[in-house]
């Protein structure tokens, strides 16, 4: 069927089965490729993205719930000339290695800094759910508590 | 170094003491020739770097000079997140005399001619490339100063150069410029590399320089990449031990939403359709029936692999250890044990294949170009140099991808439909297909002397298949070391001040397929040695810090390790108190040469073992980037405290499980401790391994913590409740 879906502020009409999760939407249809696949069962968090606002596992989200909500990946969470906190502190902590978890951390921690503007340790243990190989967590541990900082300075 | 003329003129010098092109494996033909018996080989193998394996005599390969002064380094080596572009970067900027910032790093495509031979993987892309990459430097900038002189016509030894624009006093050109102006090259002697201490970039924590790509979101990996007219594989299968197909229902499929054509070969059926769903659904309406010849229990798995059982091999011997622990009373022995393991790296094996007449093009993240290559060249009929690899950033390797025959699936499947197939395993297909960590089974037996130092020691491990069996290596080279030089790595006693010690191999054929997990046998068989090295201290009555220090010779290799024991005993500030209720342990562990020694503290949180810090000092010789060496311990250390607590493949009923992530339990944000400091020191005048050997002492270290926390002895990975 024909749906409009907006991503990062543009509005895109797709010839799509409305079942398909919204992740290969996003990647194969859209070409947005920092959204990935991980698991496919709403286990890894590598797919996590942006529904209003809201962290949601994309792979595991049919598309036609996504119509007439505003969603956003990792490529639409900076603004124009204006890098975003989570993103800011994740090169000065210096956090990836393979990177490819990276996007779904960076968009769970931004959605999380909307809900908890300055979260503790046992904040981020209960909200950060995804999981990394390369045991990146130490670093994001940090680059959680330093993008909150930033965020807080900038506003 | 000699020069010799080649066929076009050039004056062609080695680079290399031994390019080793065409030998292609760890064991050169040094090794080979020599009457040595299997255990002094096996000996010789644990310690011994592999150089690199490809072409180093001619920089143009390796260097493209853009018009805007910008430098294309094209790596051999795969960037899976161990840093290594980075460190690549700076040894080739500090010998080419640019900023850092105008050297991009990218993936060489086989077809350019700058491929490694053999692999990615072993930790020695920096050591091994340390010597040849800043001659490749050093010489491309001598070529280029060397064609300023020609133009400007005026002797090369008036010109300077800095980030890349030369001078001579009183005018300017950039390489950009000469390069532009330049038909062909002539390789000169390699010039003399700079003194260590003139490097501006290597030595510094220089930001990774993959490091925006990756915060950003760019479409960087193997699963990104794209070509225009795509279309999505995929296979089917077997989700049983030893299974082979028996029956095969195709009906209906072909009818099905997308499906463009189904595939079938003598050795695999598949779908080709327009999007990955309907691939996936069309995969999944193939009615498929297995037949295996047994129905596999994780027991059967137990109990095949035990010390006695399979063929043994001695791979280290001093004195009479067996003499005196068979006939000596008061003999301690203990046995250890750990579980299959999976890699789970986050990006699934795969790969997007376009197969046309006469050549195939494949972007894929693999550990092993090469061999992908002569591969799918092989299956399709093609010559090798016909065939293009094109590796991308890898989304984890952990030694998965030292075999990605997969790739050969998504070429047959891209020549049957005639256009670019992309093809992955989902997730439940990565777990079942993975070629796992093999589980092991460890006997340590020790006796003391009278004043409490260990007279004799032995480690018998037994373990499933890591190198052997592995494509990466021809079969003489195994079968001449006569043991699985993957499975005992870190298996041999590092404690040479023991008159009487030893270690035995013994391997054992699995129904299904392990090899390379990071850092391969170095985690279990340290957990096996490291604990027993606290049991045998324990029973001495002795400081377990102090016993180690005791029992290690004072060569180059002893002193090194007793350099990073002393260290991180002194940074943890380590005590065998319990106070406030946490508990440390110690464990020490030397991996192709690097020694690591690890602390960890733990305390329980309801019942559960939580690690709360781990100090951990290692001696990596010269750190190129520090700050990249540190994120590796961090990994390593998490990975291994998440293999020793949480992480096990079990087998039900013939099926390998579990085939997700969280039933497949492993370290998470809330798992991971939160202190790790790591030291660094220098106590060799070369880069050495990094990206393993950290994950030796972690599993051992926990177990030692909680055994003095709980009192209960650990002895089974893994050890997440004890
Ligand atoms: S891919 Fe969606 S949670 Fe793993
Ligand atoms: S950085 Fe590699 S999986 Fe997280």
């Amino acid at each position: 069927m024909n749906i409009e879906l907006t991503v990062n502020g543009i509005s895109n009409q797709i010839d799509v089965n409305e079942n398909t999760p919204l992740l290969w939407v996003v990647r194969d249809m859209l070409n947005l490729k920092g959204t990935k696949f991980g698991c496919g069962k709403a286990a890894c968090g590598a797919c996590t993205l942006h529904i209003d606002g809201e962290a949601v596992r994309s792979c595991s989200y049919p598309v036609k719930n996504a119509i007439g909500k505003e969603v956003t990946t990792i490529e639409g969470l900076s603004s124009e000339g204006q890098i975003h906190p989570v993103q800011q502190a994740w090169i000065e902590e210096i956090v990836p290695q393979c990177g490819y978890c990276q996007p779904g951390f960076m968009m769970t921690t931004a959605a999380l800094l909307e809900k908890i503007p300055n979260p503790t340790d046992a904040d981020i243990d209960a909200n950060i759910t995804n999981v990394c190989r390369c045991g990146t967590y130490y670093r994001m541990r940090k680059a959680i508590h330093r993008a909150a900082l930033l965020k807080q300075q900038n506003t | 170094m000699s020069d010799s003329k080649n066929k076009k003129g050039w004056s062609r010098r080695k680079f290399l003491v031994r390019s080793a092109v065409g030998t292609g494996v760890v064991l050169g033909t040094a090794y080979l020739t020599r009457p040595v018996q299997k255990r002094s080989l096996a000996q010789i193998a644990n310690t011994i770097e592999p150089p690199y394996q490809g072409f180093t005599n001619d920089p143009t390969i390796w260097f493209e000079i853009l018009a805007d002064n910008s430098v294309l380094l094209y790596s051999p080596k795969v960037e899976m997140g161990q840093g290594i572009f980075t460190s690549l970067a700076q040894m080739a900027a500090d010998e080419l005399e640019v900023d850092i910032k105008r050297i991009k790093v990218l993936h060489a495509p086989s077809a350019s001619g700058n491929m490694d031979f053999f692999s990615t993987g072993g930790s020695t892309s920096i050591s091994s490339l340390w010597v040849p990459l800043r001659e490749l430097g050093a010489t491309m900038r001598q070529m280029i100063m060397e064609e300023t002189a020609r133009i400007w016509n005026i002797p090369s030894d008036q010109l300077t150069v800095s980030d890349g624009i030369i001078s001579d006093g009183s005018r300017t050109i950039t390489y950009g410029e000469v390069v532009a102006q330049t038909t062909e090259w002539k390789i000169p002697k390699t010039p003399k590399l700079k003194d260590i201490s003139k490097y501006k970039y290597i030595g510094q924590p220089i930001p990774r320089v993959d490091l925006e790509d990756k915060v950003m979101g760019a479409p960087i990996f193997g699963m990104d990449a794209t070509m225009p007219d795509m279309v999505f594989g995929a296979v089917v299968r077997p989700d049983t031990i030893g299974a082979t197909l028996d029956h095969i229902d195709l009906g209906g499929v072909a009818d099905m939403p997308g499906v463009i054509q189904i595939v079938q070969e003598p050795d695999f059926v598949g779908v080709v359709a327009t999007s990955r769903m309907e691939a996936e659904l069309a995969k999944e309406a193939i009615k498929v029936t297995w037949k295996a010849e047994r129905n596999w229990q994780l027991s059967d798995i137990q109990e095949m692999v035990r010390v006695g059982k399979g063929t043994a091999v001695t791979v280290q011997k001093k004195g009479s250890p067996k003499r005196i622990l068979d006939n000596e009373d008061d003999v301690l022995q203990s046995e250890y044990t750990s579980p299959a393991g999976a890699h789970a790296q986050l990006e699934p094996n795969g790969a997007l294949a376009f197969v046309e007449e006469d050549r195939a093009t494949i972007y894929m993240s693999t550990q092993v170009v090469r061999l992908s290559r002569e591969e799918i060249a092989q299956r399709l009929g093609l010559k090798s140099k016909q065939v293009n690899i094109i590796p991308t950033f890898l989304g984890g390797g952990f030694g998965r991808r030292l075999y990605t025959p997969n790739a050969i699936q998504a070429a047959v499947l891209s020549k049957a439909v005639g256009k670019p197939v992309k093809c992955f395993f989902n997730r439940k297909e990565e777990f079942q297909n993975d070629l796992f960590r093999p589980p092991t089974h460890h006997i340590m037996r020790g006796k003391l002397d009278k004043q409490g130092n260990i007279l004799a020691i032995e480690h018998h491990l037994s373990s499933g298949d890591v190198t052997y069996g592995s494509p990466l290596l021809p079969k003489a080279i195994t079968s001449f070391v006569g043991s699985d030089a993957g499975a005992w790595r870190g298996g041999m006693i590092q404690y040479h001040g023991i008159p009487n010690h030893r270690a035995i191999s013994w391997h054992v054929k699995l129904p299904f397929a392990t090899n390379y997990w990071r850092s391969l046998g170095l985690l279990a068989n340290t957990f096996a040695i490291e604990s027993f090295m606290d049991e045998l201290a324990e029973k001495a009555g002795k400081d377990p810090v102090q016993f180690r220090l005791a029992h290690i010779q004072d060569d180059k290799a002893g002193k090194r390790l007793k350099a990073v024991i002393e260290r991180a005993a002194l940074e943890a500030n380590y005590s065998n108190e319990v106070m406030k209720g946490r508990a440390m342990g110690f464990a020490a562990s030397t991996d192709v040469n690097t020694p690591c020694a690890q602390v960890a503290e733990v305390s329980m949180e309801n019942g559960m073992i939580k690690v709360e810090k781990v100090t951990c000092v290692m001696d990596p010789g010269i750190s190129v980037n520090p700050d990249q060496i540190r994120a590796q311990c961090e990994g390593s250390i998490i990975m291994g405290l998440s293999a020793s607590l949480y992480e096990q493949m079990t087998v039900v009923d013939g099926q390998l499980q579990p085939t997700i992530y969280g039933p497949y339990r492993m370290a998470l944000m809330r798992d991971t401790p939160k202190e790790i400091n790591v030291v660094l020191l220098q106590n060799d005048d070369k880069p050495g391994a990094v990206g393993e050997p950290p994950l030796g002492p972690v599993g051992a270290a926990i177990a030692n913590a909680i055994y003095r926390l709980t009192g209960t002895r650990a002895r089974d990975m893994p050890i997440a409740m004890v």
